[in-house]
């Protein structure tokens, strides 16, 4: 497998000219996810963000066959394309489910279980940016402790939300998926050769891309890549896979930046007190204890 | 020709596997369940060449048949009261994307309180999702139906997905004796699947369903209204090219029974249809003028051909085997509003029955047709009357 990289990465564009905000750590994922994927593969989006900003007739930004489906049901509409496809002797495609965190760990589960459960052909991107912010920054089973959303307002009672962030990878890697992992666009040639490895995996594969959002978090967008690499550097969202029943920790860093830095920066962050960042890199240290001791080998 | 001795759900299963559906999505629920486990034993014994997905649930059974009809191919779903109020977003989807999916339907009553028998409750929820509705009588109309609904879903004019609708358990687990057509004649009567406008390709790739935002949206919907509206014409001819090649017509969008010199009429849907016929005919024998029209088809409506057959009838009673509360039957609704478009005002009956699979009997029937035939002459009768009901009202 060649490694893929800013040179020999292809110009040609499949996703361009939608709707999304400047600085969409979203459309980034499936932009250059697209790039790799290439013509021959069916885009499946559920009702969020990125199909609100790229079907609107009669302006389409998918250059290949792209297809929205109703929230619940990303997984399942792509296993029936992908089961069409087969069943008409169509080869050498790709199915691809682009989810947000809300469509895959909240409305979707059912569907992207039975999916994973019955090893569709299919690869499905979960890309995170922690709410939804399609209908205006509400929490999702995928907000993490402490953020403020429309939902989860911070008050003198409750710092946002106050629950921690579920964890897809583990309730997906339970299923005993052929593939699954964790990314970031703040590393997109780790994101790259994750794509590559789901395009040549024989069964289901998962990959959860942590995608920020300027509009939902509140940051200045030319950030948005520099925030996404703090994320990961800061310990706050972590690169991983499963492979052959397997966990492999991507990046191990010896330290973590502050969280404070990588929290601050941030609207959705900028209540939370001592106490509450306290909670926040507890929480952390215990997910990295747990993932260090279990998954090094 | 084969002649089989099977239950409803068990002619639903001999018409798919006639139709040669390339995939079946199933999710099981009482009383469909027959049909999707003898398709997976037709799948598993290779006489149906077919995938079949074992979904989680069914709004994932619909929505995985939607994503095998985004590309054109040939797909099949059944289910029944919840499942078909738990797939519910899906349906207008369905029809808004002009998929020609064709799903099974085992009339059951919906919670609460649960019943697993049959009413229609459960389709008539979903009269207004874009469907083609159609109902049967009997299993060999099943069977039959399955096979036309798949042609007329996929004329090129009408691309919409069509409910077949059995009654749960009278029909669905009811065994009767079922011809079975010959697979060469069905392959002749319903070609390959062709959507070139409507599923995406890897030589044409497409878009599908999109957003249409306040200027072009309207203009979506009216011409899913007019194709469904002229859906009409191409049943009808389905039904007369169905009739020609295996002998057996249904008369298209109605069934027109004993209606010609009429004074009082009876309007109903699926199985009943069968046992007012036989006392339809023991009142004729009495000298009573009694009719029965068999609707078909509830979506599209067949307004004017149901004021044509009704003009000069004194009155009509609609039997609905389901009821939105606060109102009245749909089906009543739908008639009235058809006969005041005519201009025609015959005195009009709703019957409510059937309810949570209560029993309707001959004798409930008889005592239908004797209330319509005193409004004929003059009688003034109650407007909404429920049928063999156990308490006082």
């Amino acid at each position: 497998m060649e490694r893929l990289n800013a040179k020999n990465l292809t110009n040609n564009e499949l996703f361009y000219g939608h709707k999304a905000c400047g600085g969409c750590g979203e459309a980034l994922a499936v932009r250059i996810a697209m790039k790799i994927l290439g013509e021959r593969t069916v885009s499946v989006l559920p009702a969020g963000c990125m199909s609100a900003v790229s079907f609107n007739y009669p302006h389409m930004c998918f250059t290949n066959n792209a297809i929205i489906t109703p929230f619940a049901a990303t997984a399942s509409v792509a296993t029936g394309v992908a089961a069409g496809l087969r069943a008409l002797g169509v080869e050498n495609t790709h199915t691809v489910g682009f989810a947000g965190d809300g469509g895959t760990a909240d409305i979707g589960l059912q569907a992207l279980s039975g999916a994973i459960d019955r090893n569709e052909q299919i690869i499905y991107f979960c890309n995170d940016n922690e709410a939804y912010m399609n209908t205006g920054i509400q929490k999702s089973g995928l907000t993490p402790y402490g953020s403020k959303t429309t939902t989860t307002p911070a008050g003198k009672n409750l710092p946002g939300s106050i629950t921690m962030k579920k964890n897809m990878f583990e309730i997906v890697a339970a299923h005993g998926i052929p593939y699954a992992a964790t990314a970031s666009i703040g590393y997109l040639d780790d994101f790259m050769m994750k794509v590559q490895k789901a395009m040549a995996t024989k069964g289901t594969s998962y990959i959860h891309v942590m995608a920020p959002c300027p509009t939902g978090w509140g940051y200045p967008s030319e950030i948005t890549v520099s925030l996404a690499k703090e994320a990961v550097d800061s310990g706050l969202w972590f690169l991983a896979e499963y492979e052959d029943g397997e966990f492999t920790l991507n990046r191990n860093p010896k330290e973590f930046t502050p969280a404070r830095d990588y929290l601050k920066k941030q609207i959705r962050f900028k209540h939370l007190t001592e106490v509450d960042i306290n909670t926040i890199e507890e929480h952390r240290d215990k997910t990295w204890a747990r993932m260090r001791k279990n998954w090094m080998r | 020709m084969v002649k089989k001795f099977i239950c409803g759900d068990d002619a639903v299963a001999e018409g798919v596997r006639l139709a040669r559906p390339h995939v079946i999505s199933a999710y099981p629920i009482t009383p469909q369940t027959v049909t999707v486990e003898k398709l997976s034993e037709f799948v598993e014994d290779g006489s149906l060449k077919a995938e079949y997905i074992h979904v989680e649930s069914e709004h994932s059974a619909l929505a995985c048949a939607i994503g095998v009809s985004s590309v054109g191919a040939r797909a099949f779903t059944a289910t029944s009261s919840q499942g078909l109020l738990y797939m519910a977003e899906n349906l207008p989807y369905a029809s808004g994307a002009r998929m020609p999916i064709v799903m099974m339907v085992a009339n059951r009553s919906i919670a609460l309180p649960w019943s697993i028998y049959g009413d229609q409750m459960d389709s008539m929820f979903l009269l207004n999702s874009g469907w083609i509705q159609v109902y049967v009588e009997d299993a060999q109309e099943a069977l039959d139906m399955t096979i036309q609904a798949y042609k007329i879903a996929e004329t090129r004019e009408v691309m919409l997905p069509v409910m077949v609708n059995l009654d749960g358990f009278v029909l669905t687990h009811t065994y009767e004796v079922v011809e079975i057509p010959a697979q060469e004649m069905v392959d002749n009567f319903l070609p390959t699947i062709k959507m070139p406008d409507n599923s995406m390709s890897m030589e044409d790739p497409k878009s599908l369903c999109i957003s249409a935002g306040n200027t072009t949206n309207l203009e979506f919907r009216i011409k899913q209204q007019i194709d469904t509206e002229n859906s009409v014409s191409v049943i009808e001819k389905v039904d007369k090219e169905f009739g020609d090649m295996f002998g057996r017509y249904y008369g298209g969008m109605l069934e027109a029974y004993q209606c010609e010199d009429a004074e009082a009429v009876l309007v109903a849907t699926g199985s009943i249809t069968g046992t007012s016929r036989i006392v339809l005919d023991e009142l004729r024998k009495e000298g009573k003028k009694v009719g029965l029209l068999k609707l078909r088809y509830l979506r599209p409506f067949p307004t004017a051909k149901l004021a044509e057959i009704l003009e000069n009838v004194k009155a009509v009673g609609v039997l609905d085997k389901s009821i939105s509360f606060g109102y009245e039957g749909s089906i009543f609704t739908n008639v009235n509003s058809a006969l005041l478009q005519s201009g025609i005002m015959p005195e009009t009956v709703n019957f409510i029955g059937g309810l949570g699979g209560r029993d309707i009997t001959k004798q409930n029937i008889r005592e239908m047709f004797e209330s319509l035939l005193a409004s004929a002459s003059g009688e003034k009768q109650q407007t909404l009357q429920y049928v063999n009901v156990r308490c006082k009202l």
